[in-house]
């Protein structure tokens, strides 16, 4: 039995499910409130895309895994995305976490890696204090029934000071396709502190063919001069509705870099926002995409400065084949008092197919003078002259498309900081090209 | 058999204007021709035109390249042939590193099954680029990319030092370049003057003939070849300029297509 997500989420079902998890009453109240939200907000309208219009009914039903003692015990066929050295990893597997792993210099350090559901019984305080200060459950329907149905999770702590010279990893996947599959991340990275952190969202076996929503919110919470790198590679089957919210805040002094890929093959929501409270905060965002079928996308990057001489990056890059869609908008906010705010934002979309749609929406809303903010879009083909000069080197057409169109996506791929997940990622795009 | 490369009475177009208006070139293996001629007058439509660019039509002529005729194949197909022009702006690529975009020129070339390996690819691009003087963090750098005038021309010769090609087409190679850097490019070319490799060098300057020896020059007008003659030609017109040879032919402007 799956959950309607258009009719309210009953109170009660939430209820039982968050005592049958053994949460602490604090969350069971949070879900329960969120519930009764969710019954009366509106999902979210991004421009020119009507996701209400989407399939939003498939919510599955709880289905925690096994927790796994070693990789050998998850299926053959998620084994290779995950690495040789199941270091430094969680994996979550439908709705609860299937591994966890911090190697011990780490936990002599005080940093937390685990899986959320873990967190809110290891570390209840501490969870308690973050979890939904950054992404509220009363924004719309969609963080309303997230808060109120979300599962497995990761949650990252580190200390001040602490710095991780390892990437953290996540694997999220589904292959069960009755399964509810909806995790929270939530990074707190305390004053000075340095870490990067890398999760993919696959869908494997049964997963790949599930009719399903997947819903998904990331909170990173950036305290003074803390440095969070947060990449993340979505690759969701036809079949699987995307709806990922993803939004950091950033105190005095700290970075976030955002580094993302939206590979999924069906609709896609998807919302990278930061918060640049503190002063000298800045934030950089990197993001591909690739269109393909008739699948509907609606892309959002978004900085809103408050922080004195606080700066934004944002540079989002989107390929369109077939007859997909793709609305992508670039929002740069500068409240006023932030002087010296620095805002720059890009959107670049290469079509390849005269049936696809690729809107770039670059929005400047600026309430304070002594700033600077400017943009650029483009969309356009792949150009006439790279193509000549490939060609007129002997390379054939078709590969110096391919050439033009991988180079086009390169500076962004090249920032994922792990090799294997770098090369997956490259394995996605041929894929997603080639389809 | 010996490299032989003909264009004849060669007439291009660019959106209905024309401005190759019959042109006959002949060029043996072994042969340097240079071509010179004042701006506007054609000389870079011509090499646009034999390597295929798409913006040209061609309306009339014949192109043959070891007999095989170079106007009914695509770009690439001529590049395959044996046909190599150093353009005079090359394309700047971005994410497509100059390392990896050599090794895919190199192994269109040698075909599926064939391919270079990379230790050997490595080994000649290191070689080569020495030759050229060229910083080695050029080969991953993307291709052409924040290149500076000098550097692209560098990177133009130094695929035709990887590529082999039987005809080599170099358009305004020395423009831009310091003294030093001229030698250089100079020297590469030298290097690759062969039995069975023709050249076809446009330039505007004699000072670069000085260094690659022309066996013939041609000079163009009106998008046609005015007048042609052996090394001594491109001497009197670094001193004279081309005025006596408008003279000579009643030429007022010697431009093409500015209708
Ligand atoms: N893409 C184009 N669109 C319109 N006109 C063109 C185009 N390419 C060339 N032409 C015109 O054709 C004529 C010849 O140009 P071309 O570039 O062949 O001259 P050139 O002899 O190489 O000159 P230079 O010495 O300045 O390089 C010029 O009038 C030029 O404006
Ligand atoms: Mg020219």
């Amino acid at each position: 039995m799956s959950t309607q997500l258009n009719a309210p989420v009953s109170r009660e079902n939430i209820e039982a499910l968050s005592q049958g998890r053994g949460e602490p009453g604090w969350l069971t109240d949070i879900r329960k409130e969120a519930a009764a939200l969710a019954g009366t907000l509106e999902w979210p309208r991004p421009e020119k895309m009507r996701i209400d219009r989407w399939k939003l009914t498939a919510f599955g039903v709880d289905r925690h895994p096994e927790l796994a003692g070693d990789l050998s015990q998850l299926p053959e066929e998620i084994r290779a995305s995950l690495p040789q050295d199941a270091a430094n990893l969680v994996v979550q597997r439908n709705s609860g976490a299937a591994y966890r792993n911090l190697a011990e210099e780490w936990k002599a350090k005080g940093v937390i890696f685990t899986d959320l559901e873990t967190a809110v019984r290891e570390h209840g305080d501490l969870v308690k204090k973050h979890l939904f200060s950054v992404v509220k459950a009363d924004e719309d329907k969609l963080t309303a029934l997230h808060a109120a149905l979300w599962n497995g999770g990761v949650f990252v702590y580190v200390p001040k000071n602490v710095e991780v010279e390892v990437p953290l990893q996540a694997v999220l996947y589904l292959d069960d396709a009755e399964a509810a599959f909806a995790p929270h991340v939530l990074i707190v990275a305390d004053a000075n502190s340095r870490v990067s952190y890398v999760d993919r969202v696959l869908a494997s076996g049964a997963g790949r063919s599930a009719v399903a929503v997947h819903h998904a919110v990331v909170e990173v919470v950036a305290g003074p001069g803390a440095l969070v790198r947060f990449a993340s590679i979505h690759h969701l089957p036809e079949s699987v509705t995307d709806l990922s919210i993803r939004r950091a805040t950033l105190a005095n002094d700290a970075r976030i870099e955002w580094i993302i890929g939206d590979l999924n093959n069906g609709n896609t929501l998807s919302v990278t926002k930061s918060d640049l409270k503190g002063n000298g905060s800045t934030s950089d965002s990197k993001l591909i995409t690739i269109g393909t079928q008739s699948q509907n996308m609606s892309i959002t990057t978004h900085a809103v400065h408050y922080g004195l001489s606080s700066e934004s990056e944002m540079e989002t890059r989107a390929v369109m084949r077939d007859s997909a869609t793709a609305i992508i908008n670039g929002v740069t906010k500068i409240e006023k008092g932030a002087t010296k705010a620095n805002g720059h934002q890009t959107e670049r979309v290469l079509m390849l197919s005269p049936k696809a749609r690729g809107d770039a929406n670059p929005i400047l809303l600026i309430d304070e003078d002594d700033v600077k903010a400017d943009h650029a879009a483009s969309v356009g083909r792949v150009n006439e002259e790279q193509l000549y000069y490939l060609m007129s080197r002997g390379i054939d057409r078709e590969v110096a498309e391919r050439l033009i169109i991988r180079g086009f996506l390169e500076p962004i791929v090249s920032e994922v900081p792990i090799e294997a997940v770098r090369e997956e990622l490259e394995r996605m795009i041929e894929g997603k090209l080639n389809a | 058999m010996a490299t032989r490369f003909t264009v004849k009475g060669l007439r291009a177009s660019i959106e209905g204007k024309e401005i190759l208006k019959g042109i006959d070139i002949d060029i043996r293996g072994g042969e340097i021709h240079a071509i010179m001629g004042p701006n506007g007058t054609g000389k870079s439509t011509l090499a646009s035109a034999l390597m295929g660019h798409p913006k040209y039509e061609v309306t009339e002529g014949e192109v043959l390249l070891d007999g095989e005729n170079l106007l009914e194949m695509e770009v690439d197909e001529r590049a395959r042939a044996g046909l190599f022009l150093a353009m005079q702006y090359p394309s700047e690529i971005t994410g497509v590193t100059n390392a990896d975009f050599l090794r895919s020129a190199i192994n269109a070339r040698r075909g599926e099954g064939n391919e270079i390996s990379l230790i050997k690819f490595i080994r000649q691009l290191e070689a080569k680029m020495k030759e050229l003087e060229m910083n080695p963090e050029f080969a991953h750098r993307y291709l052409n990319e924040g290149f500076s005038g000098g550097e692209k021309k560098r990177n133009e010769i130094l695929q035709m030092m990887m590529l082999e090609p039987k005809i080599v087409i170099l358009d305004e190679v020395d423009s831009g370049l310091d003294i030093d850097a001229l030698k250089i490019v100079a020297s590469g070319v030298n290097s690759m003057r062969s039995e069975d490799r023709g050249f076809l060098i446009i330039t505007h300057y004699q000072r670069l003939l000085n260094y690659i020896k022309p066996d013939f020059v041609h000079v163009m007008m009106q998008g046609r070849i005015v007048k042609s003659g052996g090394p001594e030609l491109a001497e009197r017109l670094e001193a004279e300029g081309y005025d006596w040879i408008k003279e000579e032919l009643g030429i007022v402007d010697e431009t093409v297509g500015q209708a």
